[in-house]
């Protein structure tokens, strides 16, 4: 059984996948607001996150947003799929449409949100 | 009227294969009455409307004295005035405008009690007709009629501002929510969906539209927007003197076509050689296309087709190449 999600307050979700990796996606109120998605720019494996730090853009028909990474790690892996198919993040937001994976993530962040927390605090933001 | 229903590419991609329903009742409508209307009309705006027969409406923009385009707008000629469509936002400005101007003409402005809406696509004129208690299929593209939508009384008017077929329908306010209901209930079937201001958006970039705002303001010359063909030196008008002076404009609105994947967007720098050489007025992706589309400011000597320039987005310069306007064109018939 996979992990549970966890959120950040910037809209991405991570799930921790064991070994000290995670896969990182964006949340389904974040793909709701943001529309259709045509078009990601992304990190480049191998590439260093700081938590918090700008990990790429996000294009939809209304505007282009920045990413933020929810924890620290090094890119392993980057959803090749999105390239053609970016419409995955709104069609499947926690499963087809996982954005990329990091390695080497080292404490959690105690800053994430559980799903009940994510979504109260999605709440207060409508 | 929302972005959008369900989906932009979805209720795009409706438009362009089946039919879309839009809600555009923010939009303006100004009524000219009197035996001086067209003698105001002709005055005010820059295309030369004498010939415009009741029954047909043509497009063309208003001007300061300067030139600069005040908004664009439809004049339909009715048999004893003219109606004119003009954008939601500019509505009251355009009616003062035209009534400093008016001396005794009569200028109504009709636009808060007016309802629009449109269906646009291939099968929206079946869809129409399938209500309207007019034979249809005689009314020519920039030409209305006067009659009724499922009872309910209307101007039925073949325009658009998506490239597809379609009519335009104006009604009262209160019969609005009756006529929407109507066409949704009878052309659901058939694929018709309500599509919001982003498709609206989306589609009329496509069909290379202009949007007002975005692509010009009261500081753009309609000839440097690509809008001579609305222009007639030949007749005065406000903004004619200046006009006839500007006709070798500095810059010129072109279209764009991306080489790769990046999505231009309104005011991203246009780079030639390096160097900034204008901007983004519009842009987006096409989803008929399957790439990003501009419509640009660029000098006249790179706004020629086949010309490559760079598109800055995000500090980098994505590949485009100038392209004729528009980037799309219906191919079923009119």
């Amino acid at each position: 059984m996979a992990a549970p999600l966890k959120f950040s307050k910037t809209h991405e979700w991570v799930r921790e996948e064991g070994g000290g990796t995670v896969t990182v996606g964006i949340s389904e109120y974040a793909q709701s607001q943001l529309g259709d998605v045509i078009y990601l720019e992304l990190p480049s494996v191998g590439q260093k996150l700081e938590s918090g730090a700008r990990l790429g853009v996000i294009e939809s028909v209304k505007a282009a947003s920045d990413l933020y990474s929810p924890v620290a790690g090094e890119v392993v892996e980057v959803n090749q799929d999105l390239k053609e198919h970016p419409e995955y993040i709104n069609d499947d937001p926690y499963g087809k449409g996982w954005v990329l994976k990091l390695k080497s993530v080292t404490a959690a962040n105690s800053s994430l949100l559980d799903q009940a927390m994510y979504e109260d605090f999605v709440k207060g933001q409508a | 009227m929302p972005l959008q229903y369900t989906s932009i590419r979805e209720e795009h991609l409706a438009v362009r294969q089946a039919a879309g329903l839009f809600d555009l009742s923010h939009m303006g409508e100004l009524r000219i009455r009197g035996k001086n209307a067209q003698a105001l009309v002709q005055a005010v705006v820059a295309r030369d409307i004498a010939k415009l027969a009741p029954g047909r409406a043509q497009y063309t923009v208003l001007c300061n004295e300067q030139g600069g385009i005040i908004d664009d707008l439809l004049v339909y000629a009715e048999e004893d005035g003219y109606f004119l469509v003009v954008n939601a936002s500019n509505q009251d400005g355009d009616d003062d405008w035209i009534h400093r101007h008016a001396g005794d003409t009569s200028v109504e402005n009709i636009g808060r009690r007016t309802a629009l809406i449109a269906v646009q696509g291939p099968l929206a004129v079946e869809i129409v007709q399938s209500l309207a208690d007019r034979e249809l299929g005689g009314v020519r593209y920039y030409a209305f009629v006067d009659g009724a939508v499922g009872g309910i009384a209307c101007r039925i008017s073949r325009t658009g501002y998506t490239g597809e077929d379609g009519f335009e329908l104006f009604c009262g306010n209160d019969q609005a929510l009756a006529l929407w209901n109507m066409l949704l209930e009878h052309g659901r079937d058939r694929g018709l969906k309500p599509a919001g201001l982003g498709a609206r958006d989306t589609l009329r970039l496509e069909a290379g539209m202009r949007l007002y705002g975005n692509d010009m303001d009261d500081r753009t010359t309609p000839f440097e927007a690509g809008l001579a063909w609305t222009v007639s030196l030949e007749k005065d008008f406000i903004g004619a003197a200046a006009l006839r002076k500007a006709q070798q404009p500095s810059r010129l609105l072109a279209g764009a076509k991306m080489l790769d994947r990046a999505i231009p967007r309104h005011g991203y720098p246009v780079i030639h050689d390096g160097q900034p050489v204008g901007a983004v007025a519009s842009g987006n992706i096409s989803f008929t296309l399957g790439h990003g589309i501009a419509m640009v400011y660029a000098p006249p000597t790179l706004s020629s087709v086949g010309t490559r320039l760079a598109i800055e987005v995000r500090g980098t310069g994505a590949p485009a190449e100038v392209v004729a306007l528009p980037f799309y064109k219906r191919s079923h018939p009119k």
